[in-house]
Formats: structure tokens, sequence, C-alpha cells
């Protein structure tokens, strides 16, 4: 459970993707501890939901996020924060973003257009990613290239097939995101 | 009615109706960066035995991390408080010099190359890929 008393860096890599994308079950595939579950605090109207408080003013609230860690060497840990994908979670972005090497951004094939705003989070925090496709097996195998020309990416953008279930698919989409941070780095 | 207390671990600390200030002792938020996710604490030795008065919330992120380093998230996570009370809880103690905290380096714009090379060459060897 504790990490190793030499570990003197941590960086952390946002796995994000919009509701029921298969964040958690990606960083289940990855993590070396069971994920963990945090509730962050968010500021915002009580306007349309919440109104179980029956408080008129409420303007704090959680959201869950999911998170794993990886240890890479004795005194390296990666941890991997689910970051959900909607605007209005914009506040968690802030600091979530703040020092991440980058993102990968898990996208569902058919439900492309839900995918939208969470690049837009991606992108207006300047966050270097990947995109890592579910694709599990038995589906439509979806061309990478239409995924690519639909999400609007750039041509250097990594856009990889991944099974979130499976670590031997999920790694792969993890590796390729950390080469492309590389490539970004000259 | 006693039944349907439940155990204390459980509270539901979230609700608006708890008096966070009363947990903690009616302190402000530190900044986020204070005690960033990534932010790693332990406790400091002999800080069990030294520890005042302290909430039961404080005492529980205390004991928590008597045995070693864990990041925030962890100790959020572990002890199903929110995390900006866990931010006031470790600014209490590490106030009161009763725990360590190692925060990642700071960086700026830039990636650190040396870094993330550190952090692919890790997954490398983790994965066999």
């Amino acid at each position: 459970m504790y990490l190793d008393p030499d570990v003197s860096q941590t960086v952390k890599i946002l796995i994000v993707g919009h509701f029921g994308v298969g964040k958690t079950t990606c960083i289940g595939s990855l993590s070396e501890i069971e994920p963990l579950r945090t509730e962050e605090e968010i500021t915002e109207a009580s306007e349309g939901f919440d109104d179980l408080s029956g408080t008129p003013h409420k303007k704090t609230t959680t959201v869950a996020m999911d998170f794993g860690r990886l240890t890479l060497s004795d005194s390296l840990v990666l941890y991997l924060f689910g970051t959900p994908g909607q605007e209005r979670f914009k506040e968690m972005w802030e600091e979530l973003s703040r020092g991440a090497l980058g993102a990968l951004v898990l996208v569902d094939p058919e439900r492309l257009h839900e995918s939208f705003p969470v690049l837009d989070l991606v992108e207006s925090f300047g966050l270097t990613y990947a995109i890592g496709v579910n694709h599990f097996e038995g589906n439509t195998d979806y061309p990478l290239d239409e995924v690519r020309e639909a999400l609007n990416l750039s041509a250097d953008t990594p856009v990889v097939k991944c099974d979130v279930r499976d670590e031997g698919s999920s790694a792969p989409a993890l590796i390729t995101l950390v080469q492309h941070l590389m490539t970004q780095l000259g | 009615m006693p039944d349907e207390h439940e155990p204390e671990q459980e509270l539901e600390l979230t609700s608006p109706l708890v008096p966070l200030f009363v947990i903690t002792n009616g302190r402000a938020l530190p900044p986020d960066h204070q005690y960033e996710h990534t932010a790693l604490v332990m406790a400091a030795e002999g800080a069990s035995a030294m520890a005042g008065a302290l909430s039961p919330e404080a005492r529980q992120v205390l004991d928590l991390i008597t045995e070693g380093f864990l990041s925030v998230a962890e100790v959020a996570g572990h002890t199903h408080l929110p995390v900006g009370i866990v931010r006031i809880l470790l600014a209490q103690l590490e106030e009161d010099s009763l725990i360590l905290v190692r925060r990642p380096v700071p960086r700026a714009e830039r990636v650190d190359r040396e870094l993330v090379s550190a952090v692919l060459e890790g997954l490398k060897n983790r994965f066999g890929a």
C-alpha cells in the first residue's frame, strides 16, 4: 500500500473521456493498486439538479474521480487520474492538468460526438494527448483514419486501438502517449 | 432510531449538513497547489504520540500515514474524506510538524525531457513493451 521510501518524484497522466467510456476500467487494468476514488469539490450553480438538499443557493458539490498508481522506479511514481470530460468539471481540470505530462483520451467510435467536449477541454488546458479508440473483440472494426477525420485531429496526434479491459492493450496505448510526449519535446 | 446510525467511518462527511469547520477547526482551505493530488505525505517519527488534541478525522489521516508515504489522493481515497478536507487537515498537521511532505517538483511550461524519458523507460520495463 505504501510507497517506497525513496520515491522522490511523482508524475501524473490524465485518462480522460466522456461518461461511461471506460476510464476506470482502463486505470484498473494498469494500476498496481486497486483503483481508489476521491471526492473532488467543485463549485457550480444549483439550477437543474441537486435539488435534494433543499438548499436554494448550494454552490459546492463533489464529483467522484478514480485513480491508480504505477511505480516506475525506486524514485519515480506515476499516477493515472480518470478525469471526467464534462465542461462543468473545468475547475477540477485546472488543478489536475497543472503539471500533468499529458492525457490519454478514450473515445467510443460509436459515440464520437460525445468526445468533442473532452477534446475541447484537453486542448484548452494545453495538454498533449493521444487517442485510444475503444475496441472490443467482436466489435465492428472502425478504421482509425475515419476516427481521426471525424474528430478533426491533427496528423501527428497518435490514434490507437485500445481494449481498456486488457493490460496488454491499455499499456501500449499509454506508452504511445508517452512516446508522443517525447517527440513533442523535440 | 439508534439502528439507523451508520458506523462512524461511514459518516457522510460530504453532506452539506455536516459543519466542515468543526472537522477542520475553522481553517480556511489551503490553495490547491499546497497539497496537490500527487504530493506525498507521511507521519513524522513519533507524531502519533506527540499529537495533542486532534479531530477524529485528523487522527485518522495521521494514523493512515504512520507506516509510510502516500499521495494526497490516496489519503483521500482511503479515508473517504473529500480532497478539500484532506488538504485542510494536512495543513494543520504540517503546521504542527506532525507530517513530512514531499511536493512534486514544480515544472515550468516546458516538460522536462529527462523526466518523460524516465517515465517511458519505466513503462516499457514494467509492461515488457
